[in-house]
Order: structure tokens, then C-alpha cells, then sequence
């Protein structure tokens, strides 16, 4: 039993941290206030983050590089899933908008890497993929898309409406979720990668949004829109056994990560407030009777536990997909904890430092706007609790609706 | 300047220069993006082999120290440690479980229970082979898993069979030599007088590290005068190990016997954890030779860190029995809401009852995370003071969280007796009040 970072992840979590100290931190506020303009240092950091790699003989932090491993074999790991939520951590814990927005790391890659064959991560490779799942008439209930894909011939023709999509107008291609047959419910929902330039698809909006304004949130229509027959991501057939596992796995992998950025942002406001209170004299120390405290030290350090609780789900969750244990459950408690610690962590700390945290300027009133998506996207609290709920009582989605 | 600064440096450096790149207006107007990006890419994967190399130099040193950390995030058990939770779990549901409610009202752990669990080797398991015990080593860790197994089963029952083994590994580990020859073998060779800890004093804020109780040094000889509280098995306890303030030195442990003068023992019934048998320690000029130093003369000096440990292992403990009985709430209500029907449905159908039970688990879970962490810490040798006082921080909020909700969801059930339910209530408020008492 030994919960600590391991040595082997702290080049990768530095590295991170560095980049998120240097590039992030020095250019969040610009573009938090020219939402919709392309950070153009993005990709000298995408080009950086790849010969951080390549020279490093480490995978990146990206979002890209998480997938299940073997568990047998080689004794305990800590793999590709630990890193990406510890560097996403770090690259939150510098800019959330900017961290979604680096160049081939969408979370379309993640579930290319989740499902994708092998000739299709080979053609793929280096694409900046989108995710598109969430409908005009369909969010938290995403079985119940109405896009649809009809095979004609070799081609798949799509359909439908989505928004929301991160990422979507900036990436080269998009992970388009759709139904081959809206009888046949969730277990006729496949994804499907549509390069950007296909005729028929076509961004018709960006959404003007409270937080993460660095990344770009997009509306995309899909009309009559042909792509071949090998951009199906997984399997054609319809089981209706499997259910829904196929496209939703990806989230099992993606959920920690998204703790981690939760943990990555909170912990940015916890340290600057914890800054600014300690020039009021105000000092935390880890002894005493909670009570005899100030009430300042006693909220800084409540928060601070909630954190660390947060921050140790994330960890073992991904410690679980890198041991190839199956962890549904620990992926969403660390995603539905997380989220929301980090969301009254950031609005507590602006409360904390008063008119220096409401105002532009600290990035403090910043955070506090870019935690509240960490609990809405990739399944928002309430979704988390019903998975877990489920899980727990052994229900069916049908019982507990 | 050591390596990882020189990482820092060498990063931070490059990764400021290419802000200024990317922000001047030269790159575009010349048309060089891609030629900047490549040159970007370049120097990143020279850095990175320089940062590579250094860190790997980095990692070699520290494995070279002589004091070796674990390689790897780890949350899975030695087999001796799964082992030995198998046998406690299985004490915990025949033992604990079914005895628990007349325990409770018997406010006394039922005839033979304390030689039942003495039974399993848990007190030798506290003790090392070196001294005579059996544990292969001491491990905060192992000790964490016995607290949450048998609190699962039963807080007061686990506080009353913990008492004396805390006692015994305290002695084990802080002990000098010769206190260590003439006390372990009470303890380890059967018989088993018991003991106990007694840390906590019976007033509001109480601080660990502002103890009311004193010794003084008077001709060679300790002299205690204080007040303990909430201690376990008080009345029945043959050794007590009472924590003092040597004025001008700071807390200490001091052994201290039953039939010393001046040691009274007072029964005090308590809300929860009755089955413990608590009561309060009066010492009033208990005079104990100064052998009674816990660690000895040199304990007066370096005896500090002593403290901490102990303040540290404390908190873990009780943690640890938050994490037990919070996890005996959540198996319990379960079953049980599936059972209880409810508008033609199980509860358990209706969305307010469920995520209830979800955050229940999530945050039952939470308190485990930052327990187990604390606990491995120790093992580790590394520090803990931050992170027992942390767990101990969450485990009390939540712990009554847990308890209220686990009523809550039962309902009139929860609120009589004939459910364990109101008795895991009481159980857990009990986590907030104890900082002290108890050690992994």
C-alpha cells in the first residue's frame, strides 16, 4: 500500500507543470478575453509536446495515450492512464481552456485509442479528433440520439445535429456518434470518424460560453454526409447483449482524466488563495483543534482534504484501468467527486479573497467559471450518482431511471 | 544545483521563448509556422533526451539512498495482509456483528470476546519477531486494515479489543529495552493483562498537544495529576499508558499501574462505543519511578517525535473505524432499500433515496483514500503529519454524515432498536471526539 506519485511519472508530471507554468499561465488571461481567436502558441506546444515525447521515450500527457492495458504479466503498473491524469492535472492546474485545446489530444482520440482497430489507429494516427455525441434533444440521456447512419453501399451516410462538441471546429476530424437503426435502441449507437472537409458536415456555430472561453465549443450539422465503411470505430453489428459497451467504454477511460483536471484547476485556487490569505497572516497548520481555528485556516484546510480526495479517486481509479480492473464505478465516483469539490473549492476561494478574487485581477474569478463544466461534460454529477446508484444496487437502467 | 532544478530551468527557459516566438508577428508574416514548428520539435526532443537522462540519473540516486521509497502507486495488500483481513472479516460477522446490540446494552463487550480476539494472534501480531512477537514487520498499514475490519463489524467491540494492542505496539515501538523485556512478555505470552491508552481529556477543544495532565520530576521519581477520558476497558485495565506534559519538555507517555496510589478509575457512559467499557482516569500525585518513561530517560530529550507518531497513528486508527462502521452503514442499507417497497416500488428505484447511497459510497470512499495513504505513508517513513491530520479532518465531517443519512434512508427503522442502525449513528459521532486513545 503506498499512494504516493510514483518516481517513474514525476519527469512526465514536471514536464507537464512546466508547460503549464510557461505556456499556459502567462497567455490564460488573453485568451479567456479573445474567446474564438486561435491561441497560436498552441501549436509550437503541440510540436513541443511531440519532441517532448519522442525525446523523453515517454508516451505524452494527452488524453490520446490512455487505453487499457494487459494486467497479467509484469506485477503492478503505473501506466499510460495514471500519467494522463496526473499531466492533465498539471496542465489545468495552468489553463483549462488551453489544456482542452492542444493540438491532436481531443478526446475523440481517446476513444480512438478505446476502439479503434488497428488499420484505423494506423490510418488516424496524428489526427486532432473531436468528440460529438450531445444533441439539441439529447444530453445527459445520449442513448437517445437522433442521428442517424445508413449504409449505401461502401459508404456511411450521416445525418442529425450535434453541439457541444469541444474541440469541434479547431480539430481535423470528428468521433461522430450515431444510430443505425433508432429502434434498436443503445446498442445500435456507433461512433464514426468524419475528417473535417467532408461535404456534408459543416460547423454552423461556437458557442459563447461562461468558462474554458480558450476552447472552442462547436455546433455541427451533418448533411446527407458520406464517409467510407472503415470509419466505423468498432464493430457494425447490432448486439443488443453488449449493449451500450462499445461506444461508452471510452468514458471509463476519460472520466478519471477529467478528475484530474478538476484536481489540476482547484488546486491552482487553493494555492493562490492560500497565498493571498498568508499575507494576511493567515497560515495553515496541520495541528491544534479544528475549532480554535481561524475560520480562514479551517476552510483552507477542509478544502484542502476534499481535495486530496479528489485528487487520490482520480489516482486509483486510473491505477485500476492500468492493472486492467474494471472500474465503471471508481471512474465515476472520481469524476463525480473531483468535479464537484473543485467546483466549490474555486467559488469558495474567490469568496475567500474578497474583491481580489472576484476581480480580473487574479485568475481566481477565472477558475471559478472554468470548474463548472467539469461537472456537466463527459456526464454530469447527477449521471455519475446514477451509475454508481446502479452499480451499487445492482439495478438496471430501467429500474433506477 | 541539482538535477531536477536543472530540468526546471532548462524547460521553463525554452518554454518562455516560445511564447515570444509564437507571439511575433515575424513567424507569420514570413510564412515560417511549419519551420518554427519543426525547429520547436527539435530542440523539445533534445531537451527532453537531456531530461530524460537527468532524471533517470535522479531516480538512480534516490534508489541508491539508503532509505528506499516503493517504486509504484500501489493499492493492493501483501498476502499476509489479505490474509489476515480474510480471518478478521470472518471474526467481524460471527463475533462482532451478532453481539453488538448487547454489548451495547450491557455497556461491556460480552464474556470471552477480548479472549476470542486474542485468540486470532492480534496482539502478537502488533509486536515484532524481534521481540518475541510475531509480525514480520510493524506496519501502520496492516494495523489499519485490523481497526476498519473489526469496525466494520462493530466500533465499540473494535475499540475495546484495539485498546490493548495498541498499548502492547506502542510499547513495542517506542519502549527502551529494558522496558521492553519487562513488559512485552506480560503481554505476548498470554494472559494478556489488560491495557490500555489514555490520551484524551475531558474538556471542549480538546488538543493533543495541550494536555492538561502534568508530570512532575520529583527526586527522580514522575508524580501525574490529570484527568483522562473516554478511555476503553478503564475499570478492568491493569497498565495504562497515560500521555503527560513534562512542563519545559513537552507531551509524553508515561506507563502507569492500575493499583499505583492515587489512581481512580470512574465509569463514563457515553453515547456511542458503550460496549468499550469507557471511563475516566483520575490521577491525583500518582508517583511512578522514572522507569515509567515511556523510552526512558532519553525519551525526556528526544521523546518529541515520540509524540507526533503517536498523535499521527491516532488519527489513522480512528479513521480507520470511521471507514469500518461507514462501510458497515452501506452494506446494510443496500439490501435493505432494495427490500422496503414503497408506492408499488423499492425504494431504491427513486432518485433521492439512491444517490444518497451513492454519496454515501463516493465519500465513504474518499475518507478510505486518505486514510490508507496516511497509514502508507508510515510504512514509507515518510512524514504524516499533514495527511493523518487531513484524514482526520474529512473522516469526522463525513463520519456523521454517514450515520445521519444511514438512519435517514431506513427511516422509523433506523431510529429504533431493532436495527443496528441507530447504534452505527451513535458509533460515528464518536469519530470528531476521539483524537487520541488508540494507534495503528
Amino acid at each position: 500500500m503506498y499512494l504516493e506519485v510514483p518516481q517513474s511519472l514525476k519527469l512526465i508530471v514536471n514536464q507537464a507543470h512546466q508547460v503549464a507554468k510557461h505556456v499556459f499561465r502567462p497567455i490564460s488571461r488573453k485568451y479567456d478575453r479573445a474567446e474564438h481567436a486561435y491561441p497560436k502558441e498552441l501549436d509550437l506546444l503541440a510540436a513541443l509536446m511531440d519532441g517532448l515525447s519522442a525525446g523523453g521515450g515517454q508516451r505524452s500527457a494527452g488524453v490520446d495515450a490512455v487505453q487499457r492495458e494487459a494486467g497479467a504479466g509484469d506485477g503492478v503498473r503505473n501506466g499510460a492512464n495514471m500519467a494522463t491524469c496526473l499531466g492533465l492535472t498539471e496542465l489545468c492546474w495552468g489553463d483549462v481552456g488551453l489544456a482542452l485545446s492542444i493540438p491532436r489530444q481531443g478526446l475523440g482520440n481517446a476513444a480512438i485509442t478505446a476502439v479503434a482497430n488497428p488499420e484505423q489507429k494506423k490510418r488516424f494516427k496524428g489526427t486532432w479528433a473531436a468528440m460529438a455525441i450531445t444533441e439539441p434533444g439529447a444530453g445527459s440521456d445520449s442513448a437517445n440520439i437522433r442521428t442517424t447512419a445508413r449504409l449505401e453501399g461502401d459508404e456511411w451516410v450521416l445525418n442529425g445535429e450535434k453541439i457541444y462538441v469541444t474541440a469541434g471546429s479547431r480539430a481535423d476530424s470528428v468521433v461522430v456518434w450515431a444510430t443505425l437503426d433508432r429502434n434498436l435502441g443503445r446498442a445500435a449507437i456507433k461512433s464514426f470518424i468524419v475528417p473535417h472537409g467532408t461535404p456534408g458536415m459543416e460547423v454552423v456555430r461556437l458557442d459563447k460560453k461562461m468558462g474554458i472561453r480558450a476552447s472552442d465549443t462547436a455546433s455541427i450539422t451533418l448533411t446527407d454526409c458520406r464517409i467510407p465503411k472503415e470509419n466505423l470505430l468498432g464493430t457494425p453489428e447490432i448486439d443488443t447483449k453488449a449493449g451500450f459497451g462499445g461506444v461508452m467504454q471510452t468514458f471509463d477511460n476519460t472520466r478519471p482524466i477529467v478528475a484530474g483536471m478538476a484536481v489540476g484547476v482547484a488546486r491552482a485556487a487553493l494555492e493562490q488563495a492560500r497565498e493571498l490569505l498568508s499575507e494576511q497572516g493567515i497560515e495553515v497548520r496541520y495541528r491544534g483543534s479544528f475549532f480554535t481555528k481561524s475560520a480562514a485556516e479551517a476552510e483552507l484546510i477542509r478544502m484542502e482534504a476534499e481535495w486530496e480526495a479528489g485528487r487520490l479517486l482520480m489516482l486509483k481509479a486510473a491505477w485500476m484501468a492500468d492493472n486492467g480492473i474494471p472500474n465503471s464505478m471508481e471512474a465515476s465516483m472520481s469524476k463525480a467527486k473531483a468535479a464537484r469539490v473543485a467546483n466549490r473549492i474555486t467559488l469558495r476561494c474567490v469568496e475567500l479573497c474578497g474583491p481580489l478574487g472576484y476581480s480580473e485581477q487574479e485568475l481566481l474569478e477565472k477558475w471559478a467559471r472554468d470548474s463548472k463544466i467539469l461537472d456537466i461534460f463527459e456526464g454530469t454529477q447527477q449521471i455519475q450518482l446514477l451509475i454508481i446508484a446502479r452499480r451499487l444496487l445492482g439495478k438496471r437502467s430501467s429500474e433506477l431511471r | 544545483m541539482d538535477n531536477e532544478k536543472i530540468i526546471n530551468e532548462v524547460m521553463g527557459g525554452g518554454l518562455r521563448a516560445l511564447n515570444r516566438l509564437a507571439d511575433s508577428s515575424l513567424v507569420e508574416r514570413w510564412g515560417l509556422e511549419e519551420r518554427t514548428q519543426q525547429l520547436v520539435y527539435e530542440g523539445a526532443k533534445r531537451m527532453a533526451e537531456t531530461a530524460a537522462k537527468a532524471a533517470r540519473r535522479l531516480v538512480r540516486r534516490d534508489r541508491e539512498a539508503s532509505h528506499r521509497l516503493p517504486a509504484k502507486f500501489d493499492l493492493s495488500l501483501r498476502e499476509e495482509q489479505q490474509l489476515m483481513r480474510d480471518t478478521l472479516r470472518r471474526f467481524a460477522d460471527e463475533e462482532m456483528l451478532p453481539a453488538a446490540r448487547r454489548a451495547d446494552d450491557a455497556s461491556a463487550p460480552p464474556d470471552g470476546f477480548l479472549e476470542a480476539f486474542e485468540e486470532l494472534g492480534a496482539i502478537a501480531m502488533a509486536v515484532p519477531e524481534s521481540l518475541g512477537g510475531t509480525a514480520e514487520r510493524m506496519s501502520a498499514v496492516s494495523q489499519m486494515l485490523v481497526a476498519e475490519d473489526l469496525a466494520r463489524g462493530d466500533m465499540g467491540l473494535a475499540y475495546a479489543a484495539l485498546a490493548p494492542s495498541s498499548f502492547v505496539s506502542a510499547v513495542a515501538h517506542w519502549a527502551d529495552s529494558d522496558q521492553h523485556s519487562r513488559l512485552i512478555p506480560i503481554f505476548v505470552d498470554g494472559g494478556g493483562a489488560p491495557a490500555t491508552i489514555a490520551v484524551i481529556e475531558p474538556q471542549p477543544l480538546f488538543d493533543p498537544y495541550a494536555l492538561r495532565t502534568k508530570a512532575k520530576k520529583r527526586s527522580g521519581d514522575y508524580v501525574l495529576s490529570g484527568e483522562k477520558s473516554m478511555v476503553a476497558l478503564a475499570s478492568r485495565a491493569k497498565w495504562f499508558l497515560v500521555a503527560a506534559e513534562l512542563p519545559k519538555v513537552g507531551p509524553r507517555f508515561f506507563v502507569v499501574e492500575r493499583d499505583t496510589p492515587g489512581v481512580e478509575v470512574v465509569s463514563q457512559p457515553t453515547m456511542g462505543l458503550r460496549s468499550a467499557a469507557l471511563g475516566r482516569l483520575k490521577l491525583d500525585g500518582v508517583r511512578v519511578p522514572r522507569e515509567a518513561l515511556l523510552g526512558g530517560e532519553a525519551a525526556a530529550e528526544e521523546g518529541g517525535a515520540v509524540y507526533d507518531d503517536a498523535v499521527n497513528r491516532a488519527r489513522i486508527a480512528w479513521g480507520a473505524m470511521a471507514v469500518g462502521a461507514g462501510q458497515a452503514v452501506l452494506d446494510y442499507v443496500i439490501p435493505y432499500c432494495n427490500d422496503r417497497v414503497a408506492f408499488g416500488e423499492p425504494i431504491s428505484h427513486r432518485q433521492s433515496v439512491a444517490f444518497m447511497i451513492a454519496d454515501i459510497a463516493i465519500e465513504l470512499e474518499s475518507m478510505r483514500m486518505l486514510v490508507y495513504r496516511a497509514a502508507g505513508r508510515i510504512d514509507a517513513g515518510l512524514s504524516c503529519r499533514r495527511e493523518a491530520y487531513l484524514a482526520s479532518t474529512l473522516c469526522s465531517e463525513k463520519a456523521v454524515e454517514i450515520g445521519t443519512n444511514g438512519v435517514q434512508l431506513l427511516g422509523g427503522a433506523g431510529f429504533i432498536k431493532d436495527h443496528p442502525m441507530e447504534i452505527w449513528y451513535r458509533h460515528l459521532c464518536a469519530i470528531g471526539v476521539m483524537d487520541g486513545n488508540l494507534l495503528v
